[in-house]
């Protein structure tokens, strides 16, 4: 009974590790969807994609290589140099902000004032867009990412859980990075976003639009602002989860895993994110270890959506979420 | 002047409240459906018929069983591909489990199977709302994919855990199976569209439609005039599941033969139902045609294209494809919110005035 347990509550360790990782993707949903109302599909994407362009940039990748092979016949592969990883990192940086202010330019400044659920759509298409680009430009195969995070087992963590309950447990060094991560982000986007002055235009946008344009704040510059920002904490979320598993299409699919943190933690909440992540996490990984097996195992992919589904029945705005009042 | 509606006058009832109800239309239809019916099951032949006419024809159920969820009565749903895989899975059992019953019954009784599945899953919409709604059918697509994987008694503890189709007759004409022939295929699912198209077509005109609008319009003030959001919801997501059932059950017998279900029923399969909508047009039946026959050619045209006239790899190809595909999807929503069925719409209007347009 006692070693059921401390395997369980290295399950649940595990878990919350995994669900800080959920909460750095379900991070950048929150950021857009609370200022401009746009509910951002594309985010897992382009985790990929900044995932993807650091990975080219640090290995010296000639972007279209493979359409350019094709065209001309000919067969580029890479520049021959390798930047190093504060260098691609940066680069990256700035081919996100590029990409923000491209979706401004090109889909939402046309999208102003359409229902939001036209805007939801768009993003749909945009992710379709952004998936097959990041393939033309850099190729489809999987990719490793190595900037140099620690991974492997912890071992002062399992030599002291050694100590303390006769069983190591086992927990990356890279979740552990991830959760370190994940905290100062939050901290950092909390202080922006509290005291700077960028951060209180953010904010009222997000209170009324209308209001806000009323008194001078630029919408068009807040929304490249708060795109960059997603961009940002996409190209974090991505240089975890490729450090974690490779780069490569499986890595949007965290998006999917980000939605039910979501719903849980509600759409406009950035503390909810964090929460609905931590319980999303542990709870999938406990019910794994005690549930799974009895049904076949692999409930990680649908049990988030499940617990989700039954959690909004009974309080339909989410944990944080704002209340939702509805007039005629 | 080409297209009028003037001088179709109704002298009864009856005339005034039929399916069509202008003269131009009504024939436009007639002659659509005696192209369908009497040219094209001579001419087809095997490439035709798996390239582009029976995807059509199956799509086209589907994007129908979607349009009336999304488009008429409001309710964004995320699994489709869920339900399809319902109806797919509920014909291999009936199939395998009753040889002797024909297959159109049996098509039509995984609809009903996915009817009562969906309408389990849309329960919540009466609580949960808009974006959070939409998310939470994904976890019908994620959990009936994961059932249908992990349960043996679904894919009758075959090894590969895949289904495969029984070779099934109608009228002793092999519908299933590998012996099918090109234009029984067709007709098949051509019958079955039709009914659907028929159905949908009268019930969004209806009572039922109508509550169903009015709901999607704004549901706190349908209830206040005296529509039931219950009913109204309940019959949304059940219509919407049967032709999305037939759609998948048809998908898997008659035009795959066999399946697996986390490739052939996947996430991807909703979004590709769904753009279907999006881009032929929410609340149009026409539109719903549009959209399948524009997303089933799309990818026919550019391998043609890319691969067989630019010689391209195909890797580059398909995400080219990926790109277009997306790219398209937002043109049209920031060009044409309301999709082909719009563009259409606009045609008529244009026709009807040219060329004296003052």
């Amino acid at each position: 009974m006692l070693e059921q347990l401390t395997y369980a509550s290295e399950a649940a360790l595990n878990g919350l590790m995994a669900g800080v990782m959920y909460s750095l993707v379900a991070l950048g949903f929150v950021l857009i969807y609370k200022s401009s109302g746009v509910f951002n599909y594309a985010q897992g994407v382009m985790a990929l994609f900044a995932a993807l362009t650091l990975v080219g940039i640090q290995n010296g990748q000639v972007p279209f290589a493979h359409l350019i092979n094709a065209v001309t016949g000919g067969h580029l592969e890479s520049f021959g140099w390798q930047v190093p990883a504060v260098l691609a990192i940066l680069l990256t940086i700035g081919v996100m902000v590029g990409m923000a202010i491209a979706i401004e330019k090109l889909v939402l400044k046309h999208l102003v004032n359409q229902a939001p659920i036209i805007l939801f759509m768009a993003t749909i298409g945009l992710a379709y867009f952004l998936e097959g680009f990041g393939d033309v430009m850099w190729g489809a195969d999987i990719k490793t990412l190595d900037v140099g995070l620690p991974q492997g087992i912890n071992e002062t963590v399992e030599s002291l859980t050694g100590a303390w309950f006769g069983y190591g447990f086992f927990i990356d060094n890279l979740d552990i990075v991830a959760a370190v991560v994940s905290v100062a982000l939050v901290a950092a986007l909390t202080v922006f976003s509290q005291y700077s002055k960028q951060g209180r235009a953010l904010r009222a946008v997000a209170d009324d639009h209308q209001a806000a344009l009323s008194v001078g704040i630029s919408l068009r510059f807040i929304w490249i602002l708060v795109w960059s920002i997603a961009g940002f904490v996409a190209l974090v979320a991505g240089i975890m989860w490729g450090s974690k598993s490779g780069v490569q299409f499986s890595l949007s699919l965290i998006a999917l895993k980000a939605l039910p943190v979501l719903m849980l933690g509600g759409f406009t909440s950035i503390p909810g994110a964090i929460v609905g992540g931590l319980i999303i996490g542990m709870g999938e990984k406990l019910f794994e270890f005690f549930i799974g097996p009895m049904i076949g195992g692999a409930t990680e992919n649908w049990f988030a959506y499940v617990l989700a589904l039954i959690f909004l029945v009974f309080r339909p705005q989410g944990l944080f979420g704002e209340r939702i009042i509805e007039r005629v | 002047m080409f297209y009028r509606e003037a001088g179709d006058f109704k002298t009864s009832y009856r005339a005034d409240s039929q399916t069509f109800p202008i003269r131009l239309d009504r024939m436009g239809y007639f002659a659509a459906l005696a192209v369908a019916y009497g040219v094209v099951p001579f001419v087809i032949d095997d490439y035709w018929a798996n390239a582009v006419f029976v995807p059509f024809l199956i799509y086209a159920i589907a994007a129908i069983g979607l349009n009336i969820l999304v488009g008429y009565a409001g309710q964004v749903s995320l699994g489709t591909g869920g339900f399809m895989a319902v109806g797919a899975y509920a014909v291999y059992k009936l199939m395998t489990a009753f040889p002797e019953v024909p297959i159109f019954l049996h098509v039509i009784l995984a609809g009903g199977i996915t009817a009562c599945v969906g309408v389990l899953f849309g329960l919540p919409s009466l609580r949960i709302k808009g974006f959070y709604l939409a998310v939470a059918t994904l976890a019908a697509q994620f959990f009936l994919v994961w059932l249908f994987n992990k349960v043996p008694w679904f894919y009758n503890y075959s090894a590969s855990g895949q289904i495969t189709a029984p070779d099934r007759t109608m009228f002793g004409i092999f519908i299933t199976g590998a012996q099918t022939s090109a234009a029984a295929k067709y007709l098949f699912c051509l019958v079955i569209l039709t009914l659907v198209a028929l159905m949908a077509r009268n019930l969004t005109r209806g009572t039922v439609g109508r509550k169903w609008m009015a709901i999607r319009d704004m549901d706190i003030a349908a209830e206040i005039i005296g529509v039931n959001p219950l009913s109204a919801k309940v019959t949304a997501f059940a219509v919407s599941s049967f032709f999305i059932g037939i759609a998948g059950a048809l998908l898997f017998s008659v035009y795959l033969g066999a399946a697996e279900v986390g490739e052939a029923f996947g996430i991807n399969k909703s979004f590709l139902v769904l753009f279907m909508v999006i881009i032929g047009g929410l609340g149009s039946i026409f539109g719903s045609f549009a959209g399948a026959a524009f997303l089933v050619l799309l990818p026919v045209f550019l391998k043609n294209v890319l691969v067989g006239g630019l010689g391209w790899p195909t890797d580059v190809a398909a995400h080219l494809e990926l790109m277009i595909v997306g790219a398209l999807i937002v043109v049209f929503l920031i060009v044409e919110p309301h999709g082909l069925a719009q563009i259409w719409r606009i045609a008529k209007e244009k026709l009807r005035l040219w060329p004296f347009p003052h």
